[in-house]
């Protein structure tokens, strides 16, 4: 049996499979955030231990490659006995690699913020969750949005990798058309101009963000 | 648990990860050495005078940092061919590598030189070195010491990224583990020991880059 592929079947099924590529992106950065918030709240408690505990979880997770996250959320949760669609141990790894750089991100925007800030509003009579979640967060969020921002271009690039553990998304769906197809420039070109699509306008942003910060921050 | 973990049954195969981890380190070397070397070149480009040459050199780099390496990397090995370019699998991924770094070591490396007082360019022209050498001499190494940090992170990203050239069959580090994988079915075990070996691959690396920042291009420790 001989199928051909026009150019709208494949342009067709790049866009089916692209909205793997988001929702695998929008699942990760979710759950990145959910498992950060309490990272940074243990972090902020400023013990000695937990500091290091958190430092070596992200020290971990940025100093190995991805590709052997996926492999290991693949197989690890795989030992026990639970058979794992690749589907949930993309989402497993992604999620633990998007908060291992948010932590970092978002606490280093606690940080830039002066000390007294914390020892006014304790003077004030503020708890350190009034202080956090009133005084803090606002200032950090505006400090903190142009890299998290930008850290979410890396995310939905990350999430080309979970091709290779057999997920199906925009990646996949490529290699597969290549290989049908033996048109390697129209379907890797247009693969990574899915890619751009999303990822480009995210990184404007991101600058832009950053320039209204300076430019709001030097006033 | 329904499995036992096995490690001690990897230990025969301890020759296939060393060359692999050697493969690895070689195409580190290569990649950010030459990674580095197009950024500089890029850099200059993009902080001179604008033209058609600059925009083009714009649009690469936003074009390589705003897709994944794995689609990069696919382009080249797939692509090239059918333009009868015929590529080993450590060419490309080699011509990936530094398609890559290039792109993102520009970006670092223009940050720098812009922030550098448009006085010493000045300074530079009136003390009779030519626009090149005022670049070379007086710009670049300023700059350089300044973004350095920002660069040794990037060339860890790249060697770290370089486990996906496993994918094209380049007989680095990930695909020793992989196929090992495939001999002895000890998946999680292989790849825990791998992760293992790039994490302190790069530790090794900061400390060493660092290290040598400091001693030879006068980088402050920070």
């Amino acid at each position: 049996m001989m199928t051909t592929f026009s150019d709208w079947d494949i342009l067709r099924n790049l866009l089916l499979a692209a909205r793997w590529t988001l929702l695998l992106s929008l699942v990760a950065f979710v759950g990145g955030t959910l498992v950060t918030l309490p990272l940074l709240f243990l972090r902020l408690l400023q013990r000695r231990w937990l500091t290091r505990v958190i430092r070596g979880y992200t020290a971990l997770f940025q100093g190995t490659p991805l590709l052997m996250q996926l492999f290991l959320a693949f197989f690890g949760v795989g030992l026990f006995g639970i058979d794992v669609a690749p589907w949930t141990a993309a989402s497993l790894a992604l999620t633990f690699y998007t908060s291992a750089f948010l932590v970092d991100i978002w606490y280093g925007s606690i940080r830039a913020l002066p000390k007294g800030q914390w020892e006014a509003s304790r003077c004030l009579g503020l708890t350190f969750g009034q202080t956090l979640w009133r005084v803090i967060a606002p200032q950090a969020i505006r400090i903190g949005i142009a890299p998290t921002v930008g850290f979410a271009v890396q995310v939905i690039k990350g999430t080309a990798l979970a091709s290779i553990i057999g997920f199906i998304e925009l990646t996949k769906a490529g290699t597969i058309l290549n290989n049908v197809t033996y048109q390697p420039f129209k379907v890797f070109g247009l693969v990574a101009l899915g890619y751009f699509l999303m990822c480009y306008p995210l990184s404007r942003y991101s600058q832009y963000l950053e320039k209204k910060f300076n430019a709001a921050h030097h006033h | 648990m329904t499995g036992q973990l096995n490690f001690p049954a990897l230990w025969p195969y301890w020759p296939e990860l060393l060359s692999g981890l050697w493969v690895t380190i070689q195409l580190t070397v290569l990649a950010t050495t030459g990674g580095v070397a197009i950024g500089i070149a890029g850099a200059a480009l993009r902080s001179g005078k604008p033209g058609w040459m600059s925009r083009l050199w714009g649009i690469y780099v936003e074009l390589i940092r705003n897709t994944p390496f794995v689609v990069q990397l696919f382009f080249i090995v797939f692509g090239l061919p059918a333009l009868g370019l015929k590529l080993t699998a450590g060419e490309a991924a080699l011509l990936a590598m530094l398609i890559n770094l290039g792109a993102y070591s520009t970006e670092i490396i223009r940050a720098g030189i812009q922030v550098t007082p448009k006085g010493q360019w000045e300074a530079g022209r009136v003390l009779g070195l030519t626009r090149s050498q005022t670049f070379l001499r007086v710009v670049l190494p300023p700059a350089l010491q300044r973004i350095y940090p920002a660069l040794v992170s990037q060339c860890i990203i790249v060697m770290l990224g370089s486990s996906v050239v496993s994918q094209v069959s380049y007989e680095e580090l990930t695909f020793a583990a992989n196929l090992i994988q495939s001999r002895t079915f000890l998946s999680f075990e292989v790849y825990l020991v791998t992760t293992l070996i790039y994490l302190a691959l790069s530790i090794v690396m900061r400390h060493l880059l660092l290290a040598i920042g400091r001693k030879w291009f006068g980088v402050q420790p920070s």
